[in-house]
């Protein structure tokens, strides 16, 4: 095999990564290096700098150190049954990307993954290295996300938590029996418990000893995971129990939905469908309303049977439409609470009318400069102008949302 | 009848200082003519000096913030309608809490116009190496942002780029900075940088983190809208990746299972402790 020049080994090795859905640069410390002394900033939210065709944001550079891999699992391009072109990139070719896209403002930083070589603790090691580098001789101030190997030592997960702002471990599929059944190699409890020394060096990181003292930064924007869609029979009912627990119990950032999509080289275990985009898409926006909008899980998946969501029409949209007794409301009395529940509201619209409504009577143009979306929410509220009459009761409600039925292809 | 003229290096401050002095003579709005950048030529300018400052004027703090970020918008309405808001906050104190008052809608959705203008900006200036040696690195980027939001931003590539030195150059402002030091000039014609050989690597990297199975062109595009595509090095390969994708899944679909390679057989065998 011919020597690898830096550029195929980058075409390879992010190609290798673009299937992990984050690429957050956000809700880390706030750092710059206005002393003249190192390179990079951090400052709250994070940019995005491209757009791939695809839609999904470009904001760290998100490499594999390598695609090598021990490990067969069923879903993913680099397993190690699949013949797809192998290479690695040295530390130094890591570290040289980074810095060198970063200063051409390409980037935020390093989000770095990989393949398990000889053993969890190696590969983990050489992260780590990278990592380090980075930190301590570049004094690299911008961003880095690193893929924790669930398998590794519980002081290289911790060393790990001293230089990067992300720690991620994906739990890989919703159930234990998908990971036993396409990750062989991987235990759903080790990935769990990998989180779980995660969340408890953090909760230790962010308390002051007795003299009022902080102790060392660690992980300061948190771990993430993600979840593969579609790969296996799993409903959304299921999917987001896991997302709940994993939020609750393991105080996660983000849970990522990634809609299985084809991969080259793929196994015939698994069927190459069409990327289940819009069940994706579903699944983030019930995601917001767990974390952001006071909705339960059942509340959500209640409206169908199979315990999956509407693909036809969004999540808050389908729960308001099987529970139209509790609507309209009146957008100048109803409490904080129930207006979050109102379709077409966000949270920013539901701020706005709060702290207006102090002031005087809101009416409908009020509410279209505040942002709210009426198609949807005309129904569902009354204002000093407005009232939906039978609208909110009307049979053929949910068909002014969702799509017109398509017709089916016969060839 | 005043004129008030207002430059484009410091337009904040000197809008805040002239508002603040027509504020407290009482001066209603429509005496007031802002000139931006000598745009109005000498025709109409009235040289009528701006009243002293007299007592301390007190505005909401959110009107001073909003006001520090519409001033950098390209609508030349922007200096008056902003003098008009303060003019009606002296009676209405309450004023900046109405989401629903029209003129303040205005002015918000200003607001949130310059925000995008200035994050698009730190997202899409793409620096080129110079190679000019010496102690410190530099590099140069051509830019074109939509306001005139150069002045506003560059502090944060100060506080992100402090150990090399940089440029960026736009029709409007151009700002430097070296040795740690920020400057603004006169905005100029596109300047002719070096080529750059990182640009091909970065281009490697977004043709290939791009997974063609998933083609949503149009959320890319309304976060990464055209008019920014001329200064991207990476928006020349968007063309070939959209017209290519479909094939390529295609050919992932059509492709037969292949036979695991020779190694796996016993990768497995050590994974389960058997060699």
């Amino acid at each position: 095999m011919s020597r690898l020049d830096l550029s195929q080994k980058l075409a390879i090795l992010s190609d290798a990564a673009r299937y992990d859905a984050s690429c957050a640069s956000s809700g880390t410390t706030r750092r710059d290096s206005r002393d003249g002394k190192g390179l990079g900033s951090t400052e709250g939210s994070g940019i995005c700098h491209a757009y791939a065709p695809d839609g999904r944001c470009i904001s760290l550079l998100k490499i594999l150190m390598t695609n090598f891999c021990i490990y067969d699992c069923a879903y993913c391009v680099n397993r190690v049954s699949s013949n797809v072109q192998r290479a690695r990139f040295s530390p130094d070719e890591v570290v040289q990307l980074t810095i060198e896209f970063y200063r051409r403002n390409y980037i935020e930083g390093l989000f770095l993954s990989s393949g398990i070589i000889q053993s969890p603790d190696k590969t983990m090691e050489d992260m780590l290295r990278i990592a380090k580098r980075l930190r301590e001789v570049e004094n690299f101030r911008g961003y880095i996300h690193l893929k924790t190997i669930p398998d590794a030592a519980p002081e290289l997960i911790e060393e790990a938590g001293l230089y990067a702002d992300r720690l991620s471990i994906n739990v890989e599929l919703p159930t234990d029996q998908s990971v036993q059944a396409y990750a062989p190699e991987k235990n759903p409890a080790t990935i769990r418990k990998a989180m779980g020394d995660v969340k408890a060096r953090k909760d230790v990181a962010g308390e002051r000893s007795y003299t009022g003292k902080r102790g060392k930064r660690f992980v300061p924007a948190g771990q993430s995971t993600q979840m593969i869609v579609g790969a296996d029979g799993s409903t959304d009912a299921t999917i987001l129990g896991q997302s709940t627990m994993l939020y609750g119990d393991y105080k996660l950032k983000r849970v990522y939905y990634s809609a299985f999509s084809p991969i080259p080289d793929a196994t015939a275990k698994l069927p190459l469908i069409k990327p289940p985009l819009a069940r994706e898409h579903r699944l983030y926006q019930a995601d917001w309303l767990l974390r952001f909008y006071g909705f339960g899980v059942d509340e959500i998946t209640a409206a169908r049977p199979d315990g999956n969501l509407d693909l036809d029409i969004d999540p808050k949209l389908a729960w308001a439409l099987q529970n139209r007794a509790l609507f309209p409301v009146n957008v100048n009395r109803a409490s904080k609470e129930m207006l979050l529940r109102v379709p077409g509201f966000g949270t920013r619209t539901v701020g706005r009318i709060l702290s207006t409504r102090r002031y005087r009577s809101l009416r409908y143009d009020d509410l279209l400069r505040m942002g709210a979306s009426l198609k949807k929410a005309q129904a569902f509220i009354t204002a000093h102008d407005w009232t939906p009459g039978g609208l909110t009761d009307s049979v053929n409600l949910r068909a002014r949302f969702a799509p017109p039925p398509e017709q089916l292809s016969l060839f | 009848m005043y004129t008030v003229p207002l430059p484009r290096i410091g337009t904040d401050l000197a809008w805040r200082d002239a508002a603040k002095r027509l504020i407290g003579a009482g001066v209603s709005p429509e005496d007031i003519l802002w000139d931006f950048d000598n745009e109005m030529g000498e025709l109409f300018a009235i040289d009528t000096p701006l009243p002293p400052v007299t007592r301390r004027i007190k505005a909401p703090q959110s009107f001073v913030e909003m006001a520090d970020w519409v001033v950098w918008h390209k609508d030349p309405q922007r200096f008056a309608r902003l003098y008009a808001l303060l003019w009606r906050l002296r009676h209405q104190p309450g004023l900046m809490q109405d989401r629903a008052d029209a003129d303040l809608a205005k002015l918000r959705q200003m607001e949130k116009g310059v925000h995008r203008c200035k994050h698009k900006m730190k997202a899409f200036v793409r620096f080129r190496d110079l190679r000019q040696g010496g102690a410190r690195r530099s590099f140069a980027a051509w830019f074109e942002p939509t306001h005139h939001t150069v002045e506003p931003t560059a502090p944060f590539f100060a506080r992100r780029f402090a150990d090399m030195d940089w440029m960026i150059a736009t029709p409007d402002v151009t700002a430097q900075f070296i040795d740690g030091n920020l400057t603004f000039h006169p905005g100029q014609p596109k300047p002719d940088l070096p080529e750059d050989a990182t640009e091909a690597l970065w281009g490697t990297y977004f043709c290939n983190i791009f997974n063609p199975a998933r083609l949503k062109v149009s959320a890319m595009t309304s976060e990464m809208p055209k008019k920014y595509w001329k200064n991207l090095p990476e928006a020349r390969h968007i063309h070939d990746l959209i017209a290519g994708a479909e094939a390529k899944v295609q050919e992932m679909r059509d492709a037969a299972p292949t036979l695991p390679p020779e190694r796996v057989a016993k990768i497995k065998r050590q994974l389960r402790g058997e060699d």
